[in-house]
């Protein structure tokens, strides 16, 4: 299995290809990928010199060009996939139709993989996708269990690849709308999700509230550790109930489901996490490393949850989908 | 006819097969709508409920000479929705596509592009217009603006606007009416039929924010977007889409008949609407390129 992993940066690229990666995936500094965070992503130069860098050390780069296009501007993302494919990466990760259209099109020798904003997780849909496009491998939604992605494997002949660790999407991914709906800015459209320009912690006698865009997302008494106030992950009211209704302030964690994956027919494991730094990305690309070549000799990834202990949100994990107990 | 038809979109929320008869009853006696979209979108698990009203509810809005387009399962997932979504697909009357999963069985017959699939710009619509696709209705979070310019630049296709109605946020593997009930989907008992507009969910502070449908979460307010026919033709826009909820449906047609037809201003529009039984406050902050839940004019 080819272990995918994070590089919001050319040092984080670097410090991915050194640790173990089979592949990197980037993109640019803008709104062309679905992590457009000030102070991340690829210039154009820097992107062919990652490519470089990557190759002379074995490992593929994987160029993410997986936000929508905008309406009366479609060139700047072909321009992004020209680019892309001109630095000499070794696949272009979309959603678009027309990006999608226009890489099939103009430049047959890279690879297409679809990203998880197109939400495909039928055989019909994956299907067409390779019809059209000749899409080579698919970003499972993060909402999928273990036994779902054996069959769809077995329906369908593209690779498949499944998130790992890091950040969990409990909605499918590409199809939500929160985000804009608090703050405007959305995943879809600007490669953002609950953006931190909209974030606040107030202090209150009881302790800190978190809002985003005024709304109240969480309340921690004094002492308690302060959690980012992603839409999807905070506590509401209803039916009489205060609960995190959506899902817990928890983080993917499957690094003991490796072999299952494997099992499952899954060609690469996505590791999360492009806003992360190089210390983060070393330590847990360098435990995946592990548990991976582990299972490829037949052994069992059991021990990755002590290697990457202490790496992920709040220090709460989950299995989260691929257990079917999630929904 | 009139200029600027109004679309009927399909109900999103779990009603017994008795309410959508008469649901549907009305609609096709009393309401000034000329397209009725008809089938259930959000969960599967509640088709076998539904599914035996359809066709006595789409003779009667045909008999009352409503055109009638099947809508189709936003995320097919078990191998029997997937069939049912093939089967719709190969229907001769219209249907709406709200997953891609569709388009393979439904290339080159007409279709209707829901809004849980993503046309965001130009190029992606015209693909799909080539494809088949007749009338599209763009996801809830581009705005007017942005709509005017896809439609301005495919006249080939009719462009639809979500007009009304609580807007469909986000979709998920995990059913939400379950988990607020400390029960899992696959033994969910159905709770989502108590809640026949979604069930509120408020922040901890008491704003409204969000409701749940089942799989499906949706805004507490309610998008009310109040166009004259002037800056509809402007852009070239021939269709809103009002979604049903439990107030008065065929109440909600009017006024915005009334609207299309330049017989009423937009601000009378909404304050008609803001009368009505309503889940919560009127919004149009999507259509003016600004967050969803703000109102950018008031009633």
């Amino acid at each position: 299995m080819e272990l995918v992993c994070p590089a919001g940066t050319p040092a984080t690229l670097r410090a991915a290809v050194q640790a173990g990666a089979d592949a990197v995936y980037c993109g640019f500094r803008d709104e062309t990928n679905a992590r457009n965070f000030p102070g991340l992503n690829f210039s154009r130069n820097e992107l062919a010199e990652g490519v470089r860098f990557a190759h002379d050390h074995g490992s593929k780069v994987l160029v993410a060009i997986n936000t929508f296009a905008r309406v009366d501007d479609v060139d700047t993302w072909k321009k992004a996939a020209d680019m892309a494919a001109e630095s000499g990466a070794d696949a272009i990760i979309a959603a678009d139709f027309a990006v999608l259209d226009h890489v099939a099109r103009n430049h047959k020798q890279i690879r297409l993989h679809l990203s998880v904003q197109a939400a495909a997780a039928t055989p019909e849909a994956i299907g067409f996708y390779a019809a059209q496009f000749g899409i080579r491998r698919v970003v499972l939604p993060r909402v999928l269990s273990l036994q779902e992605i054996a069959a769809l494997n077995r329906a369908i002949d593209v690779e498949t690849e499944a998130f790992v660790f890091g950040g969990l999407c409990v909605m499918i991914e590409g199809r939500c709308y929160l985000s804009s709906y608090a703050t405007g800015k959305s995943p879809n459209l600007n490669g953002v999700c609950s953006p931190p320009e909209m974030v606040s912690y107030d202090e209150e006698p009881s302790g800190t509230t978190a809002r985003l865009s005024g709304f109240t997302i969480d309340r921690y008494e004094r002492g308690q550790p302060v959690g980012y106030p992603t839409l999807c992950k905070g506590k509401f009211k209803a039916d009489g109930k205060t609960s995190h209704l959506f899902e817990d302030p928890v983080s993917l964690n499957a690094g003991g489901m490796i072999s299952g994956l494997k099992a499952a027919g899954v060609t690469a494991l996505k590791i999360e996490g492009r806003q992360r730094g190089k210390g983060y990305v070393s330590e847990v690309v360098r435990a995946f490393r592990k548990a991976v070549d582990a299972v490829e000799k037949g052994g069992d990834a059991v021990d990755i949850d002590r290697l990457l202990a202490g790496q992920s949100e709040g220090a709460r994990q989950t299995a989260g989908a691929y257990e079917k107990k999630w929904r | 006819m009139s200029e600027i038809a109004l679309t009927l979109g399909p109900v999103f929320f779990h009603w017994p097969p008795d309410r959508l008869l008469d649901f549907y009853r009305r609609i096709a006696d009393e309401a000034p709508i000329e397209r009725v979209h008809v089938g259930e979108v959000v969960c599967g698990k509640r088709m076998p409920f539904s599914d035996p009203a359809w066709p006595a509810i789409i003779e009667r809005l045909e008999r009352g000479g409503k055109q009638v387009v099947l809508s189709t399962l936003a995320a097919p997932a078990t191998v029997r929705e997937r069939r049912s979504v093939e089967d719709l697909c190969g229907e001769d009357r219209l249907v709406e596509i709200n997953d891609v999963s569709g388009l393979p069985s439904r290339s080159g017959k007409p279709f209707v592009t829901g809004p849980f699939l993503n046309v965001y710009n130009e190029a992606s619509a015209k693909f799909l217009i080539q494809l088949g696709a007749q009338t599209i209705c763009p996801p809830v979070e581009l705005s007017f603006a942005a709509i005017g310019v896809m439609s301005l630049k495919c006249p080939e296709a009719e462009f639809e606007i979500f007009a009304f109605g609580r807007l469909p946020l986000a979709l998920s593997g995990r059913c939400y009416h379950a988990r607020i009930h400390g029960l899992h989907k696959d033994s969910c008992q159905f709770t989502c039929e108590k809640d026949p507009d979604g069930l509120s969910v408020d922040t901890l502070d008491d704003q409204q924010f969000l409701a749940i449908n089942g799989v499906q979460t949706l805004s507490n307010q309610v998008q009310a977007f109040c166009p004259t026919p002037a800056a509809l033709a402007a852009k070239g826009i021939r269709r809103l889409r009002l979604s049903p909820q439990t107030c008065d449906m065929v109440e909600v047609a009017r006024i915005y008949r009334r609207l299309a037809d330049g017989k009423e201003e937009p601000k009378d529009a909404r304050f008609a609407l803001s009368c009505l039984d309503l889940p919560g406050i009127l919004v149009d902050g999507y259509a003016h390129a600004r967050p969803g839940w703000q109102a950018t004019a008031t009633a």
